[in-house]
């Protein structure tokens, strides 16, 4: 099982080292320091290390690298889902997940880490039964912690822990009850060159916030279940009644989680809500290059496409772009030869454009790459795959709930190449 | 002063917040005094912050553990949070305080009386994090204790703590019986406490691969199956990795158990995901193709795969190791889903090199267009690895489906048209490949690529561009000069290089063989004299020789057509495959290795088969396999041909008499070389018999039987010379064994190259042979068994290979045999089927043993029956032999043929000739008799034939007396015992199928012998 773990920061120092069973020394993340410095980008360090005697896991997220480290057979998926767990819990109890942030709670850190793992198996990673056992800081309990000398370690067993609920505490209270559901969809897409979509495919999630008194049982039914083939659960759903039914029937946990993601892939007619004309071209033997892009909305049932950045890698090459947005501002970074456009939201009677210049060094010869173009945008009240929410139902407690459903689409990987 | 900078400097950074890097700023050295006061102190919250402070320094790696015994003071409070910081410090320190660990003892266990659970739970937890020996003797009580605690928090944390013991001291895990608690818990009504249990027996079982820790029943199955619907995401885990290791009584509880796991497709946690595919991968083997529940299955493993690839970069790669070994076993799961394995261009690069391989390995007509598309806009992205590897899968998309290499051709050369300098040289390696899959079709871009001839730089671009010119070289007009400008510079080539360029200087010359003598005469004294590189010299030589004895043979061999290249190279072994699929979501899995092969402390893993295709590993187990392979197996006839070759390229080694060794011929050979290039050689070549005369054709490819004895013979005696110094040192008396041959090539056995002898060592019967690992993956699990033979001869134990043969590893492996195996009676009498197992498949050969290895050591007979029997054996039944070139007196062949248990009876000279009388016997107690008769004044003595005086051994001679057999025929030691092996098989063929005592007497001399049957 999980032997170690080392958090690492961008510069590859060890900032926090945490050992389960016996204590690995910190040398064996110079295998790691090696596979970092041979990797052109920070993201491109390969997950999977192998040493001598260890296998060295590591994730990166928020500019930290996590790296577990394990002496047996292990399923590297299940390290890897448990650091996300840890930097989840991170980011839960302090906000952010920064080096400072570990490090101003270095002790409360110490105490999750030893919580979440007991010899390398997983304990506790559960956010609510965490809160139990562990307070997370509070500007305020620090105050009264220094002041009273309390403690911000729970002094009873977290209720949760062996009910058949886990992900529920009991003696839940609320004066305000009420069930928010926000259904997100990313499209993550490929377009090449003449417009045509290559793949496109939507991941979905339903998260949920929900502040219900007691033990609720609440079934949550869509108007066309037919969409979601491919979904993943959060453990309270009853999944026997998803097969029969199509409907969501579980007890919640308390406060935000996920309660669904889902994937509806390419084989079903995925919309593109956005289209690029685009114009980007060098000239042999000329030092200019010409640079036309033009954004228009295509399938949005009529809703604003809204927050629109549009980013992208150009070829090496090109020393400056001097180039003229009809609405939003532009930035080129001469360093790493990022071009962002944020242009906001899109006008269908007047399309936004950037069109300008760019100049390469002399002499130099065509760019060989052609650059992708990387879109972000948001569509609020809609589900672009059509998913839609027909009624949600509370069971098993009295009062009445006050009941919220809200759409979004977002662009997940949109590439346009060209 | 400078201690003062670096406070200011901590302090500006955390600007006194009112947050735990405070506590950073105490960990100077004459700070440890002040911490120890304030651990010391009589306030509460004193002493919590100053262990808050201890604990700071430790998680940061500076060495706080002389505070420890404060800190244990603190240890016995009603503050949890204070509890569990001393705890914390503790496990970190007490293995270098031992004896200080001790004082925590009590407290301890007293905590693991507390009413609280959560304290108990704590405590069991704590000590056994504590590795120290004298603490663990405290804890088997309170473990006993916890292991049966009433609430379920506590068992299921006693569980783990009972690996962590195991892990400490597995004696005393063993002793105490934990072993049988941790079992019981896996019937625990709580999930928790059985998935906890079952980890902790994985993990124990670990260590332990041959123990029946985690015997799984069906009762044992359900309970967990159960459990799996209710425990933790990490639970489900666990569950599931056992259950794989499960295997079904029948496709009835295989179907059930995957209808039980198939839910958990649909968890957000992806291990448990690939888990649950693992489990239902494995199981689905044993599912009938044509069941419903079959295809269904098949179709609910697409979407969860699909959905794995939507995660975090990271598990997007372990997801896409794993779908490549899924794709190569099922490929029907993901065939429709190709577009979801299309790189995006901010992928991690080795997100990226992984969708590459698999779109490969689902590339198909349906889909080669898109693909194509795809592969020809990667090919111009950014980072070269990655372009690289996209213009590699361009040309193994041409290799895998036929219908677009035309496409996948003309996209490769656009590429070229690019100019970029490693886009041209993969993909001229690329089409070299082509090339030799689709011979005689796209010939006509070869001019394109000669222009880009001064652009390679890298090896083996280099090397690809050699082989087609040389392969092509009639269709290249300069193509002479194309090869002497990569010559210049021969000695700075990698040896990739030189090799090709040697081959195809030869394959030039016998193309255009008046234009390029002198190339080939220089590429070949290059290769020979300047060069120190065996591989390159024994080409050279090889060539050499060819071209110098028999230019029309050269031509064969050289030109001769290439075995075709096929998609399936790059696909991982079945067998390894079917290990890997049990394997799935673990590291094995990420490095596509089998489990045994790495990763430290698996001390023994046993190896996993997919049930379904159990019964190929047990077929070697069964009696009948062996005769239906021997059916299926010729005595392997590529033997001799091999053979000759090697006897070609040790008689150039050993006919020039040096003692130097290894320097190459001076330059007088090279002249002689060069001149019999010219003479002979040559002269056949350009009398236009270019098609090579029939005469010329059989002379090459002659039937082994006919291969001259000639040249064999120096090699043989040269490998007796060896032999000989060996066993006049270490065994003078020693039986002869003949050298080792290679019985099983590697080529037929999946790289598994198997060549041996048999030998009498003791009265026991050897077999000797030497394996060779010649694949690319490791080799394990080498069992043997054998056919029926003749003279019942059976493995005496097991095949000894312990450890793992990793590839181009040689193991010398004796086999001790016995006679007491099935009696069949076999055609030539003394062949032998073998079937040889390994991890990937069954093998089968066959190989003949010297009869002399059946001669016991009682084998010598009185002489009163001595005479009594030989003047009792008929006349027809006597056969003569005649032996060449033996220089041996006969008191030398007399002591020498002892060793083999061929004694000599009595002995008479009789006009200047020794008579030798000699008896032997055989394990199934037949007798031979023999008359050796040695021409003491002419050691050379010399006679044409075998004279034969009954039909019987003309039948021997043109059966079994082989060409090949006759070098060891005329060699010193084995020459009586070769010659006995022919003469009786007939006769004795008679007696062992009827296996009674018959006797057989037979009769041999120099200058004839006798055999007789009674």
């Amino acid at each position: 099982m999980i032997h170690s773990l080392f958090l690492v920061n961008a510069s590859g120092d060890i900032f926090l080292e945490k050992h389960w069973k016996s204590v690995v020394s910190r040398s064996v993340c110079d295998y790691f320091f090696e596979a970092q410095e041979r990797a052109t980008e920070p993201e491109n360090v390969p997950p999977v290390i192998s040493t001598p005697h260890h296998y060295l896991i590591s994730v990166l997220r928020h500019r930290i690298y996590f790296v577990a480290v394990i002496q047996s057979e292990v399923p590297p998926l299940f390290v890897i889902e448990f650091l996300h767990r840890v930097v989840d819990t991170f980011q839960d109890y302090f906000g952010v997940c920064t080096e400072a942030a570990i490090k101003d709670n270095v002790v409360v850190v110490y105490e999750l880490l030893e919580e979440m793992l007991d010899n390398g198996f997983p304990l506790a990673t559960e956010s609510n039964i965490l809160k139990e056992l562990i307070k997370p800081p509070t500007i305020l309990r620090t105050m009264v912690n220094t002041i009273t000398g309390s403690t911000n370690v729970g002094e009873q067993l977290p209720t949760g822990q062996l009910s058949v609920v886990p992900w529920r505490r009991t003696g839940v209270k609320y004066t305000n009850n009420e069930a928010y559901f926000d259904v997100v969809e990313e499209i993550d897409a490929i377009i090449d060159k003449s417009g045509s979509t290559i793949t496109a495919e939507i991941q979905g999630v339903i998260d949920a916030c929900v502040k219900l008194t007691g033990m609720p049982d609440l079934t949550l039914s869509f108007m066309n279940p037919r969409l979601l083939d491919d979904v993943s659960f959060h453990p309270c759903v009853r999944f026997k009644r998803w097969e029969a039914e199509r409907i969501l029937s579980f007890i919640p946990p308390d406060g935000n989680f996920r309660l669904l993601s889902y994937h509806v892939s390419s084989q079903n007619l995925v919309a593109i809500p956005v289209y690029v004309k685009h114009n980007i071209t060098f000239r042999e033997g000329s030092s200019q290059g010409r640079f036309d892009l033009t954004l228009g909305p295509k399938q949005t049932m009529g809703k604003a496409v809204e927050s629109v950045l549009v980013s992208s890698q150009l070829p090496r090459g090109v020393l400056n772009a001097s180039l003229n947005p009809s609405q939003g501002t532009y930035t080129f970074d001469p360093v790493t030869k990022l071009l962002t456009w944020d242009v906001g939201k899109i006008n269908p009677q007047k399309l936004p454009s950037l069109k300008g210049t760019m100049s390469l060094q002399a002499g130099a010869s065509k760019p060989d790459e052609n650059p992708t173009i990387n879109i972000q945008f948001k569509i609020q009240q809609m589900a672009i795959s059509g998913l839609k929410v027909n009624r949600l139902d509370m069971y098993g407690e009295k009062y009445k709930p006050f009941k919220g459903i809200k759409y979004m689409t977002k662009a997940g990987k949109f590439q346009v190449r060209t | 002063m400078q201690e003062f900078a670096n406070q200011l400097c901590e302090n500006r950074q955390f600007g006194f917040k009112m947050t735990d890097s405070k506590y950073f700023t105490t960990t100077k050295k004459g700070e440890i005094f002040e911490l120890k006061a304030e651990l010391n102190s009589d306030k509460k919250e004193k002493k919590k912050e100053a262990v808050k402070k201890v604990i700071a320094s430790m998680t940061v790696g500076k060495d706080v553990s002389a505070l420890f015994p404060d800190v244990v003071n603190c240890m016995q409070t009603d503050n949890l949070e204070l509890k569990k910081l001393v705890y914390l410090y503790l496990m970190n320190y007490a293995k270098s305080q031992p004896d200080m660990a001790i004082m925590a003892v009590n407290t301890f266990v007293k905590d693991c009386e507390d009413p609280n659970p959560l304290i108990r739970a704590l405590a069991v937890r704590t000590m056994g994090c504590i590795r120290v020996d004298k603490i663990t003797e405290y804890l088997c009580e309170p473990l006993r204790k916890c292991l049966k605690d009433e609430d379920p928090y506590v068992r299921k944390t006693a569980a783990v703590c009972v690996a962590k013991l195991h892990d400490i001291n597995a004696q005393l895990v063993e002793d105490q019986g934990f072993l049988d608690t941790l079992k019981d818990l896996i019937s625990d009504s709580n999930p928790m406490v059985v998935a906890n249990a079952v980890a902790a027996l994985s993990e124990i079982a670990e260590s332990h691969p041959n123990s029946n820790l985690l015997d799984l029943n069906p009762q044992t199955i359900n309970k967990l199956l159960t459990a799996l619907n209710e425990c933790t995401e990490w639970g489900q885990i666990f569950i599931l990795d056992c259950l794989a290791n499960y295997t079904p009584r029948d496709d009835r509880e295989s179907q059930s158990i995957c209808e039980r796991v198939t839910p958990r497709l649909s968890h957000a946690n992806s291990a448990v995901v690939l888990s649950a595919v693992k489990v239902l991968m494995k199981f689905m083997e044993m599912l009938p193709k044509d069941l419903d529940y079959y295809g269904t299955l098949l179709k609910k493993l697409a979407p969860p795969l699909v959905t794995l690839l939507s995660a975090e970069p990271e598990l997007q790669y372990v997801a896409l190791r794993n779908i490549n070994l899924i794709v190569q076993r099922r490929p029907e799961i993901l065939k429709h889903e190709m577009k979801v394995f299309f790189v995006k261009y901010n992928d991690p690069i080795y997100v990226k090199l992984e969708k590459l391989d698999i779109m490969i390995r689902l590339a198909s007509q349906a889909n080669i267009a898109q693909v194509l598309a795809e592969l020809k806009e990667y090919a111009t992205e950014v980072d070269v690895d990655f372009v690289r590897k996209a213009v590699r899968a361009i040309g193994r998309c041409a290799i895998k489906v036929e219908q677009s290499a035309e496409r996948c051709v003309s996209t490769l050369l656009d590429l070229i048209q690019t100019k970029v300098n490693y886009v041209v040289q993969e993909a001229i390696v690329v089409i070299k490949d082509i090339f030799r899959k689709y011979p005689n079709k796209y010939e006509s871009v070869i001019g394109t690529l000669c222009e880009n001839l001064d652009s390679l730089d890298e090896p083996e671009a280099r090397a690809a561009m050699i082989w087609i010119v040389g392969e092509y070289a009639e269709r290249i007009d300069n193509a002479d000069e194309l090869l002497e400008s990569f010559l210049e510079g021969f000695h700075d080539e990698s040896t990739q290089v030189q090799l090709q360029l040697l081959t195809a200087i030869v394959k030039l010359f016998l193309k255009k063989p008046t234009e390029t003598q002198e190339l080939v005469q220089q590429v070949l004294s290059l290769a020979t004299q300047d060069s120190d590189n065996p591989d390159l010299r024994d080409r050279g030589y090889i060539y050499w020789r060819l071209l110098s004895t028999d230019p029309v043979a050269a031509k064969e061999v050289v030109l001769a057509e290439k075995p075709l290249i096929s998609e399936e190279t790059d696909l991982i072994e079945p067998t390894l495959l079917e290990e890997l699929i049990c394997h799935i979501g673990t590291l094995a899995s990420v490095y596509h290795k089998p489990p045994s092969a790495f990763v430290e402390g698996s001390r023994g893993v046993q190896h996993k088969r997919l049930a379904g295709s159990a019964g190929s590993g047990e077929s070697v187990e069964s009696p009948d396999a062996g005769s239906a392979a021997g059916a299926s197996e010729a005595p392997p006839a590529v033997i001799p041909s091999q053979g000759d070759l090697l006897g070609d390229l040790l008689n150039l080694d050993l006919t020039p008499p040096t003692t130097a060794g290894p320097p190459p011929p001076p330059s007088s050979g090279m002249q002689m070389g060069a001149m019999d290039l010219l003479g002979g050689g040559l002269d056949s070549l350009l009398g236009g018999d270019l098609g090579g005369s029939p005469a010329m054709g059989a002379g090459f490819a002659a039937p082994p039987a006919a291969m001259p004895a000639s040249f064999s013979a120096p090699v043989s005696s040269g490998l007796d010379d060896l032999f000989d110094l060996g066993g006049g040192v270490g065994m003078p008396m020693g039986a002869y064994s003949p050298p080792k041959t290679v019985w099983l090539p590697a080529m037929k056995a999946k790289g598994l190259e198997i060549s041996g002898t048999f030998a009498r060592r003791a009265g026991v019967i050897q077999m000797e042979m030497t394996l060779t690992n010649k694949a690319m993956s490791v080799m394990t699990d080498f069992a043997i068994q054998f056919n029926r033979n003749s003279f019942g001869l059976a493995p005496a134990g097991p095949l000894q290979v312990l450890s793992p043969l990793s590839p181009n590893q040689s193991i010398e492996v004796t086999l001790p045999l016995n006679t007491v195996g099935p009696v069949m009676k076999m055609d030539p009498l003394n062949n032998l089927q073998v079937a040889v197992k390994n991890n990937i498949d069954v093998f089968y050969f066959s190989c003949q043993y010297p009869i002399s290895m059946l001669f016991v050591e009682d084998g010598k007979m009185e002489r009163q029956v001595f005479l009594a029997t030989w003047k009792d054996i008929p006349n027809d039944n006597e056969s003569q032999f005649q032996i060449k070139d033996c220089h041996l007196s006969s008191d030398a062949s007399s002591s020498k043929l002892q060793g083999s248990n061929i004694f000599t009876i009595a002995k008479r000279t009789v006009e200047g000739q020794d008579m030798l009388y000699q008896s032997m016997k055989l394990t199934n107690g037949i007798w031979l008799l023999a008359e050796l008769r040695v021409q003491t004044g002419n050691p050379n003595y010399t006679s044409a034939t075998v004279s034969v005086p009954d039909g019987l051994c003309l039948a021997f001679q043109t059966d079994h007396l082989g060409a090949s057999l006759l070098p060891s025929l005329q060699s010193d030691h084995g020459f009586i015992c070769n010659s006995l092996c022919f003469l009786p098989f007939k006769l004795l063929s008679l007696s062992v199928t009827q296996l009674s005592c018959l006797k057989i007497q037979f009769h041999i001399c120099s200058l004839y012998s006798s055999h007789s049957l009674t």
